[in-house]
């Protein structure tokens, strides 16, 4: 391998760690639900795009690649659905808690 | 640096299994539960058995979490409160010290291990050219220990006559419950759009490759089984009643294809579950994937659990 080609490598994972760390300290410390799926998808899906730009110029036949970026694209279709699918249930579990049912109107206008 | 990650990884497999049985939240236990099967898998992946991790996380943690969670969500919300329910000081405390003795045995047992393990891989390695097979694992599943895997095959089916032996008989035409009330969820449908295609080639694939590289009939089986219940989730297609001609001659025909081929094996080649010279690859193609079609079904119906719903057409 040349060395431009390490040097992506380094430099896509490094990139990589920040985002994995920034949305973990997110899940950690957002205040609800929402918020933490808000970083941990984002920032995650960020990074694990920087992983396989890592991995890339590494693997040795197209085909190789080809599984890498399916792996990245199925992650991104079942994460980004999942993350939907959670937000649904945390919205609903708010307009069932007596905070919601005080302010109707933010269930509707959310709804719109 | 591995023996660092080797390390790290131990501890958050102990960490893991601890909040599962430390926690009183049950949707916590459940999710710990998925965690630690996910980091054991990890651990499998470590030893270089990428076959049992596969099916650490496709049925040991996969399947086994939804057919957990399911089972959860008919309970009350605080078992504590409930009258009598909880186990006594005392019953909890020998149920303590039991667990215990097993993870002290255990642990006593794998210290005394002789060094090196007594291990029948070079025999395997061996007689591998004689299967046809590029994959040992698949290789001691499907020929060497052939009998222990008719046995799996029925074992699952046996489970399933378990679930459905829970309802009286007047009760099994009713299909199972629904995966979830209501109307499918708008990601859950999109889900069901987009993996569905991708996961049923992927199953098919894992059956297929695994007669030379890690995978098998029952990592793709739970495969096909979660694209299925994927689509059930969605309202694409419905469950089946426990009293369906169709699903029951699915379920039947990996079990009964692997016995015949047991059988026959006695006349074309001397033993049972022999496989006749020359057509070893094709015999052993056809029963993994008659095994794989019923081993899903089974699966898919093992998930939904008793029949609890209205009566099918």
């Amino acid at each position: 391998m040349s060395d431009p080609a390490n040097l992506v490598t380094i430099l896509a994972l490094l990139a990589s760690v920040f985002f994995f760390v920034a949305g973990s300290v997110g899940l950690v410390r957002m205040p609800d639900t929402l918020t933490r799926i808000h970083s941990l998808t984002k920032a995650d899906n960020i990074a694990l795009g920087f992983i396989v730009v890592a991995l890339l110029p590494q693997v040795g036949s197209v085909a190789d690649a080809a599984k890498i970026v399916a792996v990245w694209v199925l992650v991104q279709v079942s994460s980004g659905a999942v993350a939907q699918l959670i937000g649904e249930v945390a919205l609903a579990e708010q307009a069932m808690t007596p905070s919601g049912l005080d302010q109707p109107d933010d269930g509707r206008s959310a709804d719109a | 640096m591995n023996v660092a990650f080797d390390a790290i990884l131990c501890v958050l497999v102990v960490l893991a299994a601890i909040r599962v049985v430390a926690t009183t939240d049950l949707r916590a236990a459940v999710s710990s539960f998925l965690a630690y099967g996910m980091l054991l898998a990890l651990v499998w992946v470590r030893l270089e058995s990428v076959d049992i991790a596969l099916t650490e996380v496709a049925v040991g943690s996969g399947l086994t979490t939804i057919v957990i969670l399911r089972a959860i969500s008919r309970m009350p919300l605080a078992p504590s409160s409930s009258t009598g329910s909880s186990p006594t000081r005392s019953a909890q405390v020998a149920v303590g010290v039991m667990c215990a003795m097993v993870t002290l045995g255990l642990s006593g047992v794998l210290l005394t291990l002789p060094d090196p393990a007594p291990s029948i891989a070079p025999y395997v390695a061996q007689n591998m050219p004689a299967t046809a097979l590029g994959n040992p694992i698949a290789g001691v599943l499907m020929v060497f220990r052939a009998m222990d895997t008719v046995l799996e095959t029925v074992v699952v089916l046996l489970a399933l006559i378990g679930v459905w032996a829970m309802v009286p008989q007047h009760r099994l035409a009713e299909v199972p419950g629904p995966l979830a009330p209501g109307r499918a969820p708008e990601p859950v449908v999109f889900l069901a759009r987009a993996l569905v295609p991708f996961g049923l080639l992927f199953g098919a694939y894992q059956v297929w490759a695994g007669a030379d590289v890690p995978g098998g009939k029952f990592q793709g089986a739970a495969v096909l089984a979660s694209m299925g219940l994927l689509l059930m989730m969605a309202g694409v297609i419905t469950a089946p009643a426990a009293t369906n001609v169709r699903l029951r001659a699915l379920l039947l025909v990996g079990p009964i294809l692997f016995l015949a081929v047991g059988v026959a094996g006695w006349s074309l080649a001397g033993a049972f579950l022999g496989y006749p010279a020359g057509l070893e690859k094709p015999v052993i193609i056809a029963v993994e994937i008659a095994s794989t079609i019923s081993i899903a079904l089974a699966l898919v119906m093992l998930v939904l659990g008793p029949p609890a719903g209205s009566a099918s057409s």
